[in-house]
């Protein structure tokens, strides 16, 4: 994409009825590491990719937990991705309050989706930066939706975002028939491989990725890094290829400094005139 | 200018509230709703008195009514407190049903909004003067609730307001059992109507009996008990007590 005229504020239209404020605000979520769900009729599975910004700091937390039933992976500006979890917490929680009942997931996703939209067409207000996996259940089973700046949401039998995602996508584009009836085992196992197609030869370890369940009888919960990891090598999910240890770790600092919003290769392309 | 605001003195201390309006005492008013659950679902019964005082002004009042797909409001105390708590309801279900995503309210979620709205209410002592009833079932499972004009509310197998909670649930104590066939629900209730009609001052012969399953809602037509008053201790009433009237 390339600076235009029209593209200073949100409130702007371009000449062929874009925003390009909003679509900006998607290559935000792109810039991200990757988050991917899929679901079955019964369970829902959330993973992302965890790159620490140095061996000395922690990762920053991309699973949140916001209710029993419902969790959600985020990629893009992590910021405000924890400011859209405390809403949807908020909003389940006073559902239940009200009502004794969980919040469907398909509710509490439009009314989040309402919210990306006014941010879209307010001028003192920006896009929110940040691609919301949803994962959660209601009446009619398991459900998975991904929530764009945009303010659009689509239901997904299964889904990547952010960098690196398109493997992702790919692997899961060539299973995901099976994905309905698939057991929860199977699921999560599909998914730490979604992962791994992420990664682009890099180990697989339970250090570098969370997984995250929810079921029909299964509360939201993350998966801890001990039985992440004891599936990974049950499966010998990880990688063979082994390069030396020099390129796993340039390939996590350019990873990293994404998440921080772009890196600086992208930088401002030149004017079109 | 307000002329028909309420008169305080120049140095009162009570400030704004002196004016506001706060329900201080009920009106129109319904006498008990009796239900229980039986083996398809629940059912209800409720007389169609509206009392204005000690006046039977009212004889067609309909106390219960079907709320959404799947519940079932009766209520007693302040008819038109009843009404507005329907206005209420009507606005929830239809918000609920433009969602139109395949979920819906059952009985036990709107029986907790009721017990948020008559709890709200009743912390600003401006009540909704009213002791409600709420049943119905919604996938399989059956579900009955009261909550009172003070937010007090539970689930049991069987309920009642008012005079039904000293007269009637004594009956249904004894004599409720799980897996009650339509018809021995329905003579269970009207047993328990009928004991109401004696000694309830408030009561009218002229009651409906509601209810409500998986399939949907039924009131019925309204009809009669029928009664007996020829019991010989009524002969002579002065017998065991002499000079009494």
């Amino acid at each position: 994409m390339f600076r235009n005229q029209y593209d200073t504020d949100v409130t702007t239209w371009s000449p062929a009825g874009r925003l390009f404020q909003v679509e900006y605000a998607m290559e935000a979520v792109k810039q991200g590491s990757a988050a991917i769900g899929l679901r079955s009729k019964t369970h829902v599975v959330l993973g992302c990719v965890n790159k620490a910004n140095s061996e000395l700091s922690s990762h920053q937390k991309k699973i949140f937990k916001v209710d029993d039933h419902i969790g959600v992976a985020i990629a893009g500006l992590t910021a405000d991705g924890r400011v859209l979890s405390r809403y949807m917490r908020n909003e389940c929680i006073n559902y239940n309050f009200t009502y004794e009942s969980p919040l469907p997931v398909g509710r509490l996703v439009v009314q989040l989706a309402d919210k990306a939209q006014v941010c879209t067409q307010r001028s003192w207000k920006r896009p929110y930066g940040v691609g919301l996996l949803v994962a959660g259940l209601d009446e009619s089973g398991a459900h998975l939706y991904y929530n764009c700046p945009s303010g659009n949401y689509f239901e997904y039998q299964a889904f990547a975002i952010g960098s690196r995602s398109q493997a992702a996508k790919t692997y899961l584009e060539r299973r995901f028939e099976n994905f309905t009836d698939s057991s929860r085992d199977d699921l999560v196992k599909d998914a730490i491989t979604a992962i791994r197609e992420t990664l682009q030869g890099e180990t697989l370890k339970s250090s570098i990725c969370t997984i995250a369940v929810v079921g029909i009888g299964e509360p939201f919960h993350i998966l801890d890094q001990g039985t992440v990891q004891q599936i990974i090598d049950t499966f010998e999910i990880a990688a063979e290829q082994e390069g030396p240890a020099a390129e796993p770790d340039a390939a996590e600092q350019s990873a990293a400094a994404a998440d921080q919003g772009g890196s600086t290769d992208e930088g401002v392309a030149p004017m079109d005139i | 200018m307000n002329f028909m605001a309420s008169k305080q003195p120049e140095n009162s201390l009570l400030g704004p509230e002196a004016d506001s309006q706060r329900t201080l005492y009920p009106y129109v008013t319904g006498t008990s709703v009796v239900a229980l659950k039986y083996k398809d679902g629940i059912l209800m019964a409720a007389d169609m008195g509206g009392s204005y005082g000690s006046t039977l002004r009212y004889k067609s009042v309909e106390r219960m009514k079907s709320i959404g797909k799947h519940s079932l409001l009766g209520a007693s105390g302040e008819i038109s407190d009843f009404q507005e708590i329907l206005r209420y309801l009507d606005e929830l279900i239809l918000y609920d049903n433009m969602w139109d995503d395949g979920n819906s309210l059952g009985p036990k979620e709107v029986h907790n909004y009721l017990t948020r709205v008559m709890y709200n209410r009743r912390n600003k002592f401006n009540p909704l003067w009213n002791s409600l009833v709420l049943g119905g079932v919604k996938n399989g499972q059956k579900y009955l609730g009261t909550v009172s004009m003070i937010g007090v509310n539970f689930e049991d197998n069987h309920v009642a307001t008012g005079f039904g909670n000293h007269l009637a649930r004594p009956i249904l104590r004894q004599e409720w059992h799980e897996n009650l066939s339509y018809e021995d629900g329905v003579r269970l209730l009207e047993k328990c109507m009928r004991v109401l009609l004696y000694r309830d001052r408030s009561a009218i012969n002229k009651l409906q009996i509601a209810k409500i399953t998986e399939e949907g809602t039924t009131i019925s037509r309204p009809y009669s008990l029928k009664t007996y008053w020829e019991f010989s201790a009524f002969a002579n009433p002065a017998q065991g007590a002499v000079g009494t009237w």
